[in-house]
């Protein structure tokens, strides 16, 4: 099973480790050499598909964004090369994306595209300070309702994008839109070998331009530029003022397109069962947005689905994202007289495509499956992204939210009575985490208990955290000295045990140390 | 008699009765083998890494999958081995059976849900159709 990458006779026991790395969970790595060129004719094939694909998805995500179609193919073929070299995770594609487009929306709109391509070159040196500060580390912070939250509510702002272009314009606006779904949707299931939305959209160009029918095109919402991206500095005043307008844009993007490019890096390790560098990644795609900046191109990071179809069509290594930037340009330069012919209902038939594929259908199931913490997070990234238009908001709220209700979640601290025991010892045992946030609670709880011989703690279900837990203990101890002869504590685990050896005060404490 | 006995399984109701018939055949002859498929396509992948924490909660969701399974092997003592691959269930289950070259392969004739079906079709249709070995298709 192992031979995708054609290892030779001669590395049999390579193999057989391979297998045994794969058996036991562990993923392998390839030589730099092997990434790109270990899989020659399947990466050039599945590159070819994947620049078929990405540009509808290129020009609609510009129109998101509100620039020139030109900014968005320009940051996918840049981007997508400068990764095939750059990047920490082969077969990856990364380009220009929704969720990047949506974060510059206002932006562009305030400012103009100029400040957008410097916002791009910052969001690139972020991206690369982020990657060397090892940022793939606090990735599994993040709690998956939030990452559910934000595929969902990016799917509901690409929709929404949408909109405009679909409904309330007339008829044949809705059945072009209908025929797209269906050619997306249906096509695939005798027919694979060319993306479906390219048929789509080559057929119903073909019908609009052979029928004359009147209807807004890629054309009427921008120009298609058939030359190469050439090198300019975006043309702004280098001072304070730009930065206070571009930085917290670009902060917004290096966040929204680490998120992707790290969520998507660890779908294709799993679909590929290879591994990746998540830090090189992260650098990878700060020097690809850097470059881009400066070649006319806006920010982008990896794509979710993009990503797939190169790794269904048997993409595996770089050379399969280099082959779908340069296929991509290439495609421009020859065909883009005609791309300005892609009617607008068809692109936006694709896009809600694209909207299905990205949305979380299992949101609906996890909604009742789920904690109720879980689920209100996952709400509430959604509600902020829908109300704020900004992925990097709803995250930081949902992360935000999850924190507090992970504290108050394991801030609770119970004392259970066990009652009297045949000794007359009345047993209470402790169940929880003792720290700062529930030492006060776990004190409360000894306020009104009954007085008693002996009086045992059970700390075998608890652990103490810090000095307000071993400081809580103590004022126990201090309190029930009247209410019992003898107290003892038991059960502690042994780095809780020297915490209060070492911080406690209390009299008896040598019982505790005889009672493990 | 059948030796290398392959049942390709999703988890689902239909797959686990496709085990079953598998491990009536297998019980048959002392030698036979079983070797357990699973497949995860990309779009399963994305769902379960979307909704793990961290790849040992994937581990673990992915053994809730396979261990029902794997439980009817013990329980009869039939012998088994489990296989994940990764790829698209239908052209990923047929390139393994005709790699390997089994002598009989089961499958459950239907986990997808009728949307799916209608624009995926269907796997165990796939399966009959390309494999080399005779197909057993349980439902």
């Amino acid at each position: 099973m192992t031979p995708i990458y054609g290892f030779s006779k001669k590395c049999y026991c390579l193999q057989m480790l391979n297998e045994f790395y794969k058996g036991s969970g562990i993923l392998k790595t390839m030589s730099y050499k092997e990434q790109w060129f270990g899989n020659i004719r399947a990466d050039i094939l599945s590159g070819i598909v994947v620049a078929l694909a990405l540009i509808p998805e290129a020009i609609a995500f510009s129109i998101i964004a509100g620039v020139d179609p030109m900014v968005g193919l320009y940051a996918s073929f840049s981007i997508a090369v400068i990764i095939a070299f750059v990047g920490g995770r082969p077969a990856m594609i990364s380009a220009a994306t929704g969720a990047m487009a949506l974060a510059m929306v206002t932006l562009v709109r305030d400012h103009g595209l100029d400040y957008l391509l410097a916002a791009t070159i910052l969001t690139g040196v972020l991206q690369v300070i982020f990657g060397f500060l090892k940022i793939a580390r606090f990735m599994k912070f993040i709690p998956r309702a939030v990452m559910i939250g934000f595929v969902n509510s990016l799917a509901i702002l690409i929709f929404m994008a949408q909109v405009p272009f679909i409904f309330g314009i007339n008829m044949t606006t809705y059945i072009f839109v209908g025929v797209t779904l269906a050619i997306v949707y249906i096509l695939p299931r005798f027919f694979t070998a060319i993306p479906a939305p390219l048929i789509a959209i080559l057929v119903l160009s073909g019908i609009v331009m052979y029928t004359g029918i009147d209807m807004q095109n890629v054309g009427s919402l921008g120009t298609i530029t058939q030359s190469l991206p050439t090198f300019f500095i975006p043309n702004v005043p280098f001072n304070l003022e730009t930065l206070q307008i571009i930085f917290p844009t670009a902060l917004a993007l290096s966040i929204i397109g680490l998120l992707e490019s790290l969520l998507t890096a660890s779908i294709l390790d799993d679909a590929t069962e290879t591994d990746s560098d998540k830090n090189q990644e992260a650098r990878g795609q700060g020097i690809a947005n850097f470059i881009t900046g400066f070649f006319g191109g806006m920010a982008g990071c990896a794509m979710i689905g993009q990503s797939g179809i190169n790794v269904q069509s048997g993409g595996r290594g770089r050379l399969s994202t280099f082959t779908a930037g340069v296929v991509l340009i290439f495609l421009i330069i020859v065909l883009g007289n005609w791309v300005v012919q892609i009617p607008m209902p068809v692109l936006a038939g694709i896009m809600v495509m694209v909207c299905i594929g990205t949305f979380d259908w299992g949101s609906f199931k996890y909604m009742v499956t789920a904690p109720k913490s879980d689920a209100i997070v996952m709400l509430l990234t959604v509600v902020v992204v829908v109300y704020t238009h900004d992925l990097s908001k709803g995250v930081l709220a949902g992360v935000l939210l999850s924190a507090i209700l992970f504290a108050a979640k394991i801030s609770k601290v119970e004392v259970r009575n066990k009652g009297l025991n045949a000794d007359a010892s009345n047993v209470y045992t402790v169940h929880g985490q003792l720290f700062f946030a529930s030492s006060q609670d776990f004190v409360s709880a000894f306020d009104a208990i009954e007085p008693a011989e002996r009086i045992i703690i059970d700390f075998s279900d608890a652990a103490i955290w810090d000095d307000s837990g071993v400081g809580a203990i103590d004022r126990v101890m201090g309190r029930l000295q009247s209410k019992a002869e003898s107290i003892e504590i038991t059960g502690l685990n042994p780095s809780s045990e020297k915490l209060v050896k070492t911080l406690a005060t209390y009299t008896n404490s040598e019982e505790n140390a005889s009672q493990h | 008699m059948y030796e290398k006995i392959l049942v390709a399984a999703d988890g689902s109701e239909h797959s686990k009765r496709a085990v079953q018939e598998a491990v009536k055949m297998a019980k048959t002859n002392p030698e036979a083998k079983v070797t357990l498929l699973y497949v995860v396509d990309y779009g399963k992948a994305r769902n379960e890494i979307l909704h793990t924490q961290s790849p040992d909660e994937l581990h673990l969701e992915r053994r809730k999958h396979l261990q029902p399974l794997e439980d009817i092997f013990h329980s009869t003592g039939v012998q088994f081995e489990t296989k994940t691959l990764h790829g698209t269930p239908g052209p990923t289950i047929v390139k393994h059976a005709n790699e390997t070259g089994y002598d009989v392969v089961f499958i459950g004739s239907r986990g997808l849900n009728a949307l799916q079906e209608m624009v995926l079709g269907s796997v165990s249709h796939k399966v009959a159709k390309r494999v080399e070995a005779p197909v057993i298709i349980v439902k």
